[in-house]
Order: C-alpha cells, then sequence, then structure tokens
C-alpha cells in the first residue's frame, strides 16, 4: 500500500455496488445492458445515471429481462464493442441460456452477480448458490473480498477477458448485501492511468462491413471437439494472463489481489480454511486472533473458482495437516461444491490430509467469528486423529 | 441468384487453421445440401404467369428470376413443396427424384 499512500488519492464513501459502477466507468464501455434485480440495482442505477449525466459515453439499453440482457451484450460484443452488464440469482438463472452462447462464441464480456441465493423458500439475501449453479457455463468466476477489490477487479476484468489468448467472458461475484450495499472508503483511480493499463478494445472476432463475418455458426459432431478444445486451452491460458494482469495492476495502482488465490499466513500453517468472498475478511481477523494463542492457523482466499488453481492446491496437500473449505452453497446428494473441487485438487498426487466440508453462510446468515473459530478447532481435532463428521451444517439448530 | 461463392472451402487440416470461435468469413459456401430432397419441383413455363409468388416464399431462396424466367437452383433446394403448393396455376408440380 505504501506505493498509492505517496499519491494524492481520490478516496470515496461507497457502497459495493457504487464502487462498482465506479470502475466501469472507468472502463468506458460502449454498450451495458441489463435489468436491474436486488441487490445488483444499485449498480444500474448508478450506470444510468452516468450515461444520462453524460459522464459516460455509453449506450445503455434498458432491456425486458435478464435473457435479454444477455442477448443484447452478445450483440453488442459481436459488433466489437466492450460491453458490461450485471445481475443476480433468479436474473443469473433466467440468462443461463445466453451465458453459454456468450462463451462458446468467445466474447469477453464482463458481467457482475451480486451473490444471492435462489428460491425456494424465496430469500434476497446472499450466498453462492446462484453462481456456483453456473460453474460449466464457460465463463471465468471470481469472488471478491470487498469494494476495493470490486472495483479494482472490474478494470482487471476487462484486460484478462479481452487478452486474446483468453477471449473469454467474466463473471465478478460480489456478496449480496455484505459487499453490494455495504459502506466503505474506495480509492478511486485514476482516469488516464485507467486508459493507459486498458487500452480500448480490439478483436478480429466481430461484424465488420470490410470483412463480412458469420458468427455463431453451427459446428457439426465432426468439429464441435476442436472448438471446446479452444474454450478448454483459453481458460488454461487465462491462469497465466491473470497472474501476470494482477502484477502490472500492482505496478500502476499499488495494489495486489494475488490473482487465482490469496494466502494469509499459510506458508508454515497446519490449519487451512479455504474460502471464497466476503467470509474471507472475517477469517483473517480469526487467524490474527489465533496465531496470537499460538495455533498455526492459515488462511487461503479462493479467488477464481473458474479457472480453478488445481496445481496451487496440489501442492498445499502436501504441506498442510487439515483443510476445512467452507461452502455457500450445497450440492445436494453430495457436498459443497468448492469443497468437491478442492479435495479433487488436493489429493491429486496421494497428499495425507485431512478435510472437513463447513457449509455455512446459507442464504445471507452470518459467518461469525465464533464459528471460524469452531472451525479451525475442529480441523485441529482431525488433525490430532479425532472423529469429526466430514460434512457440517455450520450453525444448524437441529438434526 | 446463385449464392456468391467468396473462395473454395477447404476444412481445417492444422489447429491454426480452424476459425478463432465458432465465426468464419461471410459468404462461403461449405457444401451443397441438395441430397435431402425426395421430390424435386419442375415448371411448366407455359402456364407461369411470372408473379413471382414462388420467389417470393421459397424458405431458401433459390429461385432466381435473373434470366427473364424463374429458375431453381437445385444446389440448395431441399424439396419442400411450398411453390408447388403456393403456386395459383398449378405450374409447379414436385416430382420423385430420379423419376422423371
Amino acid at each position: 500500500m505504501s506505493a498509492i499512500e505517496l499519491r494524492n488519492e481520490n478516496k470515496k464513501f461507497l457502497s459495493g455496488d457504487e464502487a462498482v459502477a465506479e470502475g466501469v466507468k472507468l472502463c468506458r464501455p460502449d454498450v451495458i445492458a441489463a435489468y436491474p434485480i436486488t441487490p445488483q440495482t444499485v449498480i444500474v442505477e448508478k450506470l444510468s445515471e452516468f450515461v444520462a449525466s453524460k459522464e459516460m459515453d455509453c449506450q445503455y439499453l434498458h432491456v425486458e429481462s435478464e435473457h435479454s440482457a444477455m442477448a443484447a451484450s452478445m450483440g453488442a460484443s459481436m459488433m466489437g464493442s466492450r460491453t458490461f452488464t450485471a445481475t443476480s440469482s433468479q436474473g443469473l438463472l433466467y440468462m443461463c441460456e445466453m451465458l453459454h452462447y456468450v462463451s462458446g462464441s468467445r466474447f469477453p464480456i464482463v458481467m457482475v452477480n451480486a451473490n444471492r441465493t435462489v428460491a425456494a423458500p424465496w430469500n434476497i439475501f446472499g450466498d453462492h448458490r446462484d453462481s456456483l449453479s453456473q460453474r460449466d457455463s464457460g465463463w471465468m468466476q471470481v469472488y471478491v473480498e470487498n469494494g476495493q477489490e470490486a472495483l479494482d477487479m472490474v478494470i482487471q476484468s476487462y484486460k484478462i477477458a479481452e487478452n486474446q489468448s483468453v477471449s473469454t467472458p467474466i463473471m465478478i461475484n460480489l456478496d449480496g448485501f455484505v459487499l453490494t450495499h455495504t459502506y466503505e472508503l474506495v480509492s478511486i483511480p485514476e482516469q488516464n492511468q485507467v486508459d493507459e493499463f486498458l487500452p480500448p478494445y480490439s478483436t478480429t472476432n466481430k461484424f465488420d462491413f470490410e470483412n463480412p463475418k458469420s458468427l455463431c455458426f453451427t459446428a457439426s459432431p465432426e468439429w464441435q471437439t476442436e472448438f471446446r478444445y479452444q474454450q478448454y486451452e483459453a481458460m488454461e491460458n487465462a491462469k497465466k494472463v491473470i497472474q501476470e494482469v494482477d502484477k502490472e495492476f500492482s505496478q500502476v495502482f499499488g495494489r495486489t489481489y494475488g490473482g487465482m488465490v490469496e494466502e494469509y499466513h499459510c506458508s508454515d500453517a497446519d490449519y487451512i480454511l479455504v474460502a471464497m468472498g466476503s467470509v474471507a475478511g472475517t477469517a483473517k481477523i480469526v487467524v490474527d486472533k489465533l496465531r496470537k494463542q499460538g495455533k498455526k492457523v492459515g488462511l487461503v482466499k479462493l479467488r477464481f473458482y473458474r479457472p480453478f488453481p488445481k496445481e496451487y492446491f496440489k501442492k498445499l496437500g502436501k504441506k498442510a495437516k487439515a483443510v476445512g473449505v467452507i461452502d455457500r452453497d450445497i450440492s445436494f446428494g453430495y457436498e459443497g461444491a468448492v469443497y468437491s473441487d478442492v479435495k479433487a485438487a488436493l489429493f491429486s498426487q496421494g497428499a495425507d490430509v485431512k478435510t472437513i466440508n463447513f457449509i455455512a453462510g446459507i442464504s445471507g446468515r452470518d459467518i461469525t467469528k465464533e464459528f471460524l473459530a469452531e472451525m479451525y478447532s475442529q480441523l485441529e481435532a482431525i488433525g490430532n486423529g479425532d472423529k469429526v463428521e466430514e460434512i457440517q451444517f455450520t450453525g444448524l439448530r437441529w438434526k | 441468384m446463385k449464392p456468391r461463392v467468396v473462395k473454395d472451402f477447404t476444412y481445417p487440416r492444422t489447429k491454426e487453421e480452424l476459425p478463432f470461435g465458432p465465426g468464419s468469413q461471410a459468404g462461403v459456401l461449405v457444401e451443397v445440401n441438395s441430397g435431402w430432397r425426395t421430390f424435386k419441383p419442375v415448371l411448366d413455363h407455359e402456364k407461369c404467369i411470372n408473379c413471382l409468388r414462388c420467389w417470393l416464399l421459397c424458405p431458401d431462396g433459390v429461385i432466381s428470376k435473373e434470366n427473364g424466367q424463374l429458375e431453381f437452383d437445385f444446389d440448395y433446394c431441399k424439396g419442400c413443396g411450398i411453390c408447388a403448393y403456393e403456386c395459383p396455376k398449378k405450374a409447379i408440380v414436385m416430382v420423385k427424384e430420379g423419376a422423371e
């Protein structure tokens, strides 16, 4: 942080949604197509205000649904426009068909998803069941911890997605209410620095009068596999690009997020929690407290869920005694979705590590410091050979 | 008018030749699809009054009027029979392929 403190920082007191809108404005998108949904609404309200007041030179499309929002975004991207949209929960599910269309066609749209659970029971509060259900839609998924990271990731995301070797859409996930509606001091980067960091979008994957193209064509069974391999390869390329972009971002703006994962006191830790999104902030406080008591605990903030940092967890499996995964979701009939992926990577080289899955923070229920401290003591117990239940519903009233 | 072929199509032979995502230069026809046809339209020019109803309604745009009289492009006619059904003078009849 020291580099940035030397500069005359422009700080504003913003909610997470407002921070996202400021980030989008700095990226100068040509087209925004969106439909409002709680808790994303403030993002699109702010952006439409920016467009109305001519603070942004951008075409803002008020569409009639989320399906149309993504279809219109795809159309705009097909014209070579830098495009933004945002949604949440039921809205994300409603645009699900178009998510596959966009990723399969390789359009680098940036979307913010304000994480909110999915009905039923009806509930507007946060968990990750909406975005995790879209795991295989071919989009990159990143989860942020606070408003500053949300703003910064909008800028980074365009740079990652628009990289020719990636050319894949990205979904920035922001915890509903805990982040979207909570105010904090956010540093707003200078426009000229963002312009330099993020030049205008340029692609050959677009309609063009000079070079007429047929886009989104049919591929027969004989050819589909090759196109899917392209997408697979693009996501593998993204792993490197994500690290490079974060590094370049830190050189210009003075903030770094670690790329695929952020480690917190992990180098000598025996007991490690893996978490995505805002809970990572609370977990860091708990780690600090337990470290003072001499406990060798650490936190892995899993930032990118797709592409998944398999190589990182392979190594982690060799050095930790016990790893716990917090899932703000559950795949009924199995376990938390994040847990499955972390576990598969941890054990892929035959590591001797114990694991627990904590199903927590469902539909906006708080994950308190006490809950997190209890998770660490469960990890210690299983590490010492005690019998501990593998799938635990944190704070469950009764069974 | 027959579809304008920009260049001859060749299937990609290397990874580099595969288009970047499902998009490619427009106007490239990959192959004729007349193999779908069971019946083909046959026009009696004596009966035809040149009303252009078939030309207008052909779903594949394979009827041309460029040379003064209507012609079918049998490389792309799928044999649906809409032209015959719509013809007000019954000038078009559908004939089984190979039965002429």
